[in-house]
């Protein structure tokens, strides 16, 4: 048996960047800040991609709404090894106020159009840390959800999904059609070499609307505020063993 | 062999995009040391040194899924959990 895969990958800012607010304060600065494929994202490619090469996927389709910029993460998609792309285009305005719920939505329709067994997401996007998508399409599809991967096996239209979970490892079955979300140790993605992404400029990314496909985007809820987490208070200097427990013991702490 | 050590320099330059001490300062190295060997002429002399080049990519590879690996690690803490 040989699954369709479906694959959303989000386009976020670099991991490595240093997030600034925006001084208007409902939100981060991100013109001109390096962005990059979310890195669970990445994983949950890598996945299909290796289903794949194992030959249980016949066709791997990468998903992204985004902004037009968005077409640079499938592009990273299809170099890593996916076949197809779609992108489904959200003015960079608009973008800011997408929510999982919406996401869900046209990956639940795109779902169904392309008749896709496997949805594999990453586990949380790095940008919002929703951790929602996945389980929110699971419920729209009325698929059993494997969430936070760290190994997955499939036998017989069956998936045995190790999980995740506080303190442990638990490890279940679900049967296909499933949607998967990927947990950081799943895999190690592999990277995007410059002829690779060369060659995929060869392959197909379809463009879509979500008024294509039936989802109104219009928001459930206004930020309000964002702001920077509280910075740290600088330390001090001791002499010695003894100033440093007057020190101690004047904050408290022993 | 041109072409190959082109290709090979090309890529390594794409590399040096996402380095972590600034791409300035990969490029320069990467130009010095392509530069150290510009009068190699012996064929199997330069194809051990593209397949040094080769090697250095794979660990560039290797550097920057270390690094993405330990922001991530650092930054989200579900998951705590080793798994063996």
């Amino acid at each position: 048996m040989s699954l369709k895969v479906l694959v959303g990958c989000k386009r976020v800012i670099d991991y490595a960047v240093k997030i600034r607010v925006r001084p208007d304060k409902l939100g981060v600065v991100t013109d001109g800040v390096k962005h990059s494929m979310n890195p669970f994202d990445e994983i949950a490619i890598e996945e299909a991609v290796r289903l794949k090469e194992k030959k249980i996927a016949k066709e791997v389709i990468a998903v992204s709404c985004g902004p037009t910029q968005a077409q640079e993460t499938i592009r990273t998609a299809l170099a890593m090894g996916a076949d197809r792309g779609i992108h489904v285009e959200i003015p960079a305005k608009e973008m800011e106020k997408l929510e999982p719920l919406h996401v869900s939505k046209i990956l639940a329709k795109l779902v169904e159009k392309e008749g896709a067994q496997l949805l594999v997401v990453g586990k949380q996007a790095i940008d919002d840390d929703s951790n929602a998508t996945a389980q929110m399409t699971a419920a729209l599809l009325d698929w059993p959800q494997a969430t936070f991967a760290s190994k997955i096996e499939h036998k017989d239209g069956e998936l045995t999904v190790v999980r995740e979970i506080d303190g442990g490892l638990e490890t279940i079955k679900v049967k296909v059609p499933a949607v998967v979300s990927a947990d950081l140790r799943l895999n190690e993605p592999r990277y995007a070499t410059l002829p690779n992404i060369m060659k995929a400029k060869k392959k197909k990314i379809d463009k879509m609307k979500p008024a294509d496909l039936g989802v109104d985007t219009t928001p459930h809820f206004d930020v309000l505020n964002v702001s920077d987490p509280p910075a740290r208070d600088a330390g001090i200097k001791v002499e010695d063993v003894d100033t440093l427990i007057t020190k101690l013991k004047e904050t408290g702490r022993i | 062999m041109r072409p190959k050590v082109i290709q090979l320099y090309k890529n390594l330059l794409y590399l040096g995009r996402d380095y972590p001490m600034g791409y300035e300062f990969f490029r320069e190295r990467l130009k010095k040391a392509f530069l150290k060997n510009k009068d190699a002429t012996d064929p199997e002399q330069i194809k051990q040194m593209i397949a040094r080049g080769e090697f250095v990519i794979k660990e560039i590879e290797a550097l920057y899924m270390l690094r993405k690996y330990r922001t991530l690690k650092k930054s989200i803490p579900l998951g705590t959990i080793r798994v063996p």
